[in-house]
């Protein structure tokens, strides 16, 4: 028998059952449908990390005062703030620390009110140095960056986030116009390109001054060399761990640390903040795709189960097919096309669910979802398989029915 | 096997054309014996059958239940092999044959019509007919033509795309017949034809076994039924396993 009549009579029995061929096919459908939106959301995780990690720079090293981990410590001031411009300058040192290649100190940011006019718009304002473009991964899409210049002379400039200059001068281009805080006046010399928003923070939406300018004007009183945190970016990736060395003596050697527990200072790398996460995501992950994976399992069985009473009905038309001349090896390719077609339909419309679902999820949570062709593709194959899998113990059943035993069956 | 000489027929042969009566033996048998074993018990439902038909012959096979009909019936339809002897079925010995071989001697051999009628009930008429040529790969065109001729035979040339629940039993029975003639089979075996049939489709069915009998088929049919019997040109009994009677009567197309 020509393969093309066998899946033609495959499919020709699949039709004679709908209902039960629906119904067959939805255990396999929910399945695929949920690995491939637990694959997304795993896979949507892991890209919004990687998309982190690209933006933040992989080998970038946050040094923090104080010793805890947490990023909480950073808008205090008081015991903690013990990282000075000093301290930035001492790192920038390529005689102590040639692995480190830029050093962007940040002042605490503030939240203040820019004013343009009658238009206003409140937002962070931070104070950092040139190199924090280098550092961030960042660029400008107009005007330029802060520079040594302004550095020194606490200059009254101001770069806008994407976001912020859009607030403030709508499609109008900023650069050279001004902006007050604190009815002081801001030129803003530069606009930056748009980056997105991390997991809290809309990166587009922030003010960028001068250090020096953000800690005399903006921040004032007795802190006025204190940083909130000094990003330190390694020469390369490779010399992460060598540039965290350098970092750890020069501060500790600095601040006169002795032992561990009078350490005042934390140095993170982003790496590791990242990995936790997608550890933790991974994790999730797996185990949501375990729980879907149980489900296509369980979707398999189901196809099982029915070619198994698929074929105890019709062991009559068995029994006529092999008194017709069909041999054992095309009743089992039979009834395996039968449970093949019914795991691919499944399966093809399982992928359409997911893929369906996957577009709809984002708009009622947070989550990205990322579907990829080749899990798609796998998922086909996996729904084919579970069809064939589980349906040759069935298709073996019919193909060893005896066809005067099968011809006598009521 | 499939390849020996003179035992496989051209696909261009048309049914019931051409053929000769009373010359090659279309099925011999040779002290055929058949044992069942359950558990450690045996029990011989043939004892010893010799039998030929030749080709053409319009044969009735009679036995009340239990008399090794059925056994004989599945075995001359290579449903089953013989425990011992030997049988000849268009010059090719199945007695040793296994199953897959058996499958394709079923296939190109044998016309199989059944009391069930046994039509699949979600195939057209045609497509049933279509059913064994499939089986033997012939190619969707020529199954087509083919199962058309075949369903012209039995006069139900405008019924092709009909499925059998809106055919009348008599009908159903009619597409059984041509799907056994469709391959253009050595030998037509029909199992009780009549056995589901009111007297008008029976004989309706019966005028169908005369005329393919006259066009040259050779048609064994297994009955209980002496007025059925009566139609054939040769009564074999069957009794206990053993042939008790085999007599050669007036019937009604010789």
């Amino acid at each position: 028998m020509r393969w093309g009549d066998i899946l033609r009579s495959a499919w020709d029995a699949i039709r004679t059952h709908k209902l039960r061929s629906i119904l067959t096919s939805l255990g396999i459908l929910i399945g695929i449908a949920a690995v491939v939106l637990t694959v997304g959301l795993g896979q949507g995780a892991q890209k919004k990390v990687n998309d982190q990690l690209a933006a933040l720079g992989g080998n970038l090293l946050i040094v923090s005062p104080g010793s805890s981990t947490s990023g909480g410590i950073r808008g205090g001031f008081g015991s903690s703030t013990t990282l000075t411009t000093a301290d930035a300058d001492a790192l920038s040192s390529k005689t102590a620390a040639p692995d480190i290649a830029n050093v962007a100190p940040v002042s605490s940011s503030a939240s203040e009110e820019l004013d343009n006019g009658s238009t206003n718009w409140t937002t962070t304002v931070v104070g950092t140095t040139s190199d924090w473009l280098t550092v961030r991964g960042r660029a400008l899409s107009t005007g330029r960056f802060v520079d040594a210049a302004d550095e020194k002379q606490a200059s009254a400039v101001i770069v806008l986030g994407s976001d912020t200059a859009s607030e403030l001068f709508g499609p109008l281009d900023p650069v050279g116009q001004s902006v007050t805080i604190s009815s002081v006046p801001y030129e803003v010399i530069g606009v930056l390109t748009s980056a997105g928003s991390d997991s809290t923070t809309n990166l587009d939406d922030q003010a960028i001054v001068p250090i020096s300018t953000a800690q005399q004007r903006l921040v004032g009183g007795t802190s006025r060399t204190s940083v909130a945190d000094i990003y330190v970016k390694a020469t390369k990736d490779s010399r992460l761990s060598a540039a965290y060395q350098e970092a750890n003596s020069i501060l500790a050697y600095r601040h006169s640390v002795t032992s561990g527990s009078s350490t005042d200072f934390t140095i993170t790398t982003q790496q590791s903040v990242i990995s936790t996460t997608s550890s933790v995501s991974g994790t999730l992950t797996n185990l949501l795709i375990g729980i879907a994976c149980l489900s296509l399992i369980v979707g398999g069985i189901g196809v099982m189960n029915i070619m198994l009473v698929s074929v105890k009905e019709r062991t009559r038309e068995i029994g006529l097919r092999k008194a017709l001349g069909g041999t054992p090896a095309i009743i089992r390719r039979q009834f395996l096309s039968e449970a093949s077609i019914l795991g691919l339909t499944g399966g093809l419309l399982g992928v359409g669910v997911g893929i369906a679902a996957a577009e709809i999820l984002p708009h009622f949570m947070s989550n990205p979802v990322a579907i990829s062709v080749p899990w798609i593709l796998l998922a086909i194959a996996v729904a084919i398989a579970i069809g064939v899998g589980f349906g040759v113990y069935p298709a073996s059943r019919a193909a060893k029915l005896s066809p005067i035993d099968a011809l006598r069956s009521e | 096997m499939a390849s020996r000489p003179g035992t496989r027929r051209q696909e261009t042969q048309r049914p019931g054309t051409g053929r000769q009566k009373a010359q090659h033996p279309v099925i011999e048998l040779k002290d055929v014996r058949k044992t069942y074993r359950t558990g450690t018990v045996e029990f011989e439902a043939i004892r010893g059958v010799s039998l030929t038909i030749t080709q053409g012959e319009y044969v009735a096979i009679m036995g009340p239940s239990g008399s090794g009909k059925s056994t004989l019936m599945n075995i001359l339809g290579c449903l089953d092999v013989p425990t011992s002897g030997e049988y000849h079925l268009a010059g090719e010995d199945v007695s040793e044959m296994d199953e897959v071989d058996l499958a394709e001697a079923r296939n190109r051999q044998i016309g199989f019509v059944f009391q069930q009628f046994n039509l699949l009930a979600s195939l057209t008429a045609q497509r049933n007919v279509e059913l064994p040529l499939s089986y033997a790969g012939v190619n969707r065109e020529t199954r087509a033509e083919l199962a058309k001729l075949a369903l012209e035979r039995v006069g139900l040339g405008d019924r092709t795309h009909h499925r059998p629940g809106e055919l009348s039993g008599g009908q159903q029975q009619r597409v059984a017949v041509a799907r056994a003639l469709a391959t253009d089979p050595a030998l037509v075996l029909a199992d009780e034809p009549t056995g589901n049939l009111d007297s008008t489709a029976t004989a309706d069915v019966l005028g169908l076994f005369d005329e393919l009998h006259a066009a040259g088929s050779t048609v064994v049919l297994i009955t209980h039924e002496a007025e059925v019997a009566g139609r054939a040109a040769r009564v074999i009994h069957i009794h206990d396993g053993l042939l008790a009677s085999d007599e050669v009567t007036a019937g009604v197309a010789s």
